[in-house]
């Protein structure tokens, strides 16, 4: 029965950790389908993990802040757009510029209005925060451990934005594979002169796609600093967005498969910190930073064509211009 | 195709890396400004905290020691063509590296020791980058993205060799003991006094002479032999560098593997020249501050130099404004940082269109 708690438990916790992974990951789904390199999903959930602990502390709602986060996240995604698409500027170059200007800006604000060394106030005032949703019977449920259990912890129990994050998956699916922008913004990262030729514009949709990515990123970043915790600290993010890049290459630029890589990674980030010197059969004590590195040896095992073969989009990273 | 319009050499190397640096200082200035501190007076402190006495001076040549190796390491891989985001993983495993040394025969002599510690780092950030590099080369793996994946591993395999394998016994912190007395790269302080030169004790060691000899060695290497032009001509063109002859696998793996022992050097300077033990995250982001120098450089050595000793005067001048203006703290380096990049990289045609328009006919020719 212990057994069946902990595996409980660990799934939960691994919901939990995967939600901004997930939400991030299909944020660069779009921008990296639209043939953008997405390195600037960590600036971007920073910046809206920043924003939306600030304007929730300041206002006292929770949606406020999700409003300033995803603003804030938009905002940087506009601005890679501008520089990349309008531009033609390096991608990773410009994703790197903002990833960095907002790990500088982000504690800087927070110091300048908050004067609380680089960190926004605690939230603790009511609806401050997106907070775990009880479902219906969920506390009676619990008495009756085996489909109890799992209904109170699984099901129930979650905030708004987890179960966002469960219904994003089939919807990006449904967008990417079942709608005209789909298929065009899928056209657009293999063969943006096709698109062109066809009387469609390759630097709207990639500019749309940028836009969808900052709107998830700024759900993800809200959720990282409002729902997970209480609060914006200085890099919080803690290379979250890598991880999300890590996982979309790993799905292979696919909803679904990025979806699995996502909870894998979870999975193996959340039994990490409980398996801390926990003897395993076979293998002895795991350190748990063999367990945090593994999602990165994976990504590289699969990039290198060791597990099977990720095909990135065929015009991904490289900027369109018409006169070629 | 490329709507880049071409600038004399003077604007383009020293003209141009200006502007962009205006306009990054200007933002910064007014985010300054918006916080409600004077962005006029924050200036006049960075300055004086940076070159403003002899202790803040080596303070400068210390930090800017570190982003020349990094510096350098992003601009022999941006020669290949290659974007090397793994420096700060390369720089922390090349410290392990001379650490090792330094743990090791730490007690002999200081004309054995330093050369080997050298090495060392040298080949320990080397291999760290022939990973990546080798993916790259026959496997078609991404380098950006492994560099990337690279860093983490690094950090993590660090964590757990600092916490489990090299901890000082009985100690609670991950460190690791302290070097022998052979292994500690002399002060400057310390050589100039032999002269009869007094200058304050400081953390500026001699890995700044190494790090002048990598500069010269990257010039001679990229501008004045055979290696370093098949590397340019198969950066610019790698379709070309075949018909040339030129194999881009090989290009690949000696461009990062330099790459990777040039940032390596960077664990000398720290640990050997300031902090005599390894540590965690000893690197600290100056594989990420290569990326504005060399890019600020215009991946050239005598650029980078300069763009290296500008951002050791802002780190130096960021920590002294973050003592004397309570709502500032050092992140604001961390945001200029950032801007430099924003406009040296990803937006340089924003101002090299009007300066080729504002100098004249010559900037009229397209390429």
């Amino acid at each position: 029965m212990d057994a069946y708690r902990e595996i409980i438990l660990l799934l939960a916790a691994t919901m939990r950790v995967a939600t901004p992974l997930v939400l991030a990951a299909l944020a660069g789904l779009f921008s990296e389908r639209s043939g953008v390199i997405d390195l600037a999903l960590e600036g971007k959930m920073l910046a809206a993990a920043f924003a939306s602990a600030a304007v929730a502390s300041v206002s006292g709602s929770a949606w406020l802040g999700l409003g300033a986060g995803i603003a804030a996240s938009s905002l940087l995604a506009l601005i890679m757009a501008f520089a990349c698409v309008t531009h033609r500027g390096n991608q990773v170059v410009a994703a790197m510029a903002i990833n960095i200007v907002v790990a500088g800006l982000a504690p800087a604000l927070a110091l300048a209005w908050f004067d609380q060394g680089g960190q926004t106030p605690q939230l603790d005032g009511p609806g401050q925060r997106f907070l775990g949703l009880a479902w219906p019977w969920s506390q009676a449920a619990r008495r009756h451990p085996f489909p109890g259990l799992a209904y109170a912890e699984l099901v129930s129990g979650h905030n708004l934005i987890v179960y966002f994050a469960v219904v994003l998956a089939p919807a990006c699916a449904w967008v990417l594979f079942r709608t005209r922008f789909g298929l065009r913004l899928r056209a657009v990262g293999e063969n943006p002169l096709a698109v062109d030729t066809a009387g469609i514009s390759v630097n709207a949709l990639r500019y749309q796609a940028s836009m969808i990515s900052g709107l998830l990123c700024g759900v993800a970043g809200t959720y990282i600093s409002t729902a997970a915790s209480a609060g914006f600290v200085r890099d919080m993010t803690a290379g979250k967005g890598y991880l999300a890049l890590a996982a979309l290459i790993f799905g292979k630029w696919r909803p679904y498969p990025t979806l699995g890589a996502c909870l894998l990674f979870a999975f193996a980030d959340a039994g990490a910190s409980r398996l801390q010197g926990v003897a395993l059969p076979v293998v002895g004590v795991v350190p748990v930073q063999f367990i945090l590195a593994l999602p990165y040896v994976l990504t590289i095992l699969l990039l290198a064509g060791f597990v099977g073969e990720a095909v990135a989009p065929k015009a991904i990273g490289v900027p369109y211009s018409k006169e070629k | 195709m490329k709507a880049a319009a071409k600038l004399p050499r003077w604007a383009e190397y020293g003209l141009l890396p200006l502007v962009n640096l205006c306009a990054a200082l200007l933002l910064s200035g007014a985010i300054i400004r918006m916080i409600g501190e004077s962005p006029w007076s924050a200036l006049k402190l960075m300055v004086d905290g940076a070159v403003g006495s002899q202790d803040s001076i080596g303070y400068t040549c210390f930090y800017a020691t570190d982003f020349i190796f990094t510096g350098l390491a992003v601009s022999v891989a941006f020669h290949a063509g290659l974007f090397n985001i793994g420096g700060e993983g390369q720089a922390y495993i090349g410290g392990l590296g001379a650490g090792l040394v330094c743990l090791a025969i730490g007690t002999w002599s200081p004309w054995i020791v330093i050369p080997l510690a050298i090495a060392s780092a040298c080949v320990f950030g080397a291999a760290w980058a022939f990973i990546p590099a080798w993916l790259q080369a026959r496997r078609g793996s991404h380098i950006v993205i492994t560099t990337i994946m690279m860093n983490f591993i690094a950090s993590a395999l660090m964590t757990y060799l600092l916490v489990n394998v090299l901890i000082n016994p009985g100690q609670q912190s991950p460190e690791s003991r302290e070097f022998g007395p052979g292994a500690v790269m002399p002060a400057v302080d310390v050589v100039l006094a032999h002269f009869g030169i007094t200058f304050a004790p400081t953390p500026f060691n001699m890995a700044s002479l190494l790090a002048l000899l990598a500069c010269l060695f990257v010039w001679v290497f990229i501008w004045k032999t055979r290696w370093g032009y098949a590397l340019r001509v198969s950066g610019q063109n790698a379709r070309a560098a075949v018909y040339a002859g030129i194999s881009p696998p090989g290009i690949i793996l000696a461009a990062m593997v330099i790459s990777g022992g040039l940032a390596g050097c960077l664990g000398v300077n720290e640990l050997m020249g300031s902090q005599h033990r390894i540590l965690l995250d000893f690197p600290g982001g100056a594989g990420f501050v290569g990326i504005a120098v060399a890019l600020m450089g215009r991946n050239h050595p005598v650029g980078i130099l300069i763009a290296s000793l500008l951002f050791g005067a802002l780190y130096q001048g960021g920590s002294q404004l973050s003592f004397d203006m309570p709502h500032v703290n050092r992140d604001m380096v961390v945001l200029i940082q950032g801007l430099v990049i924003l406009f040296c990289g990803a937006l340089e045609n924003i101002f090299r269109m009007p300066l080729a328009a504002l100098l004249g006919g010559a900037g009229r020719a397209k390429t």
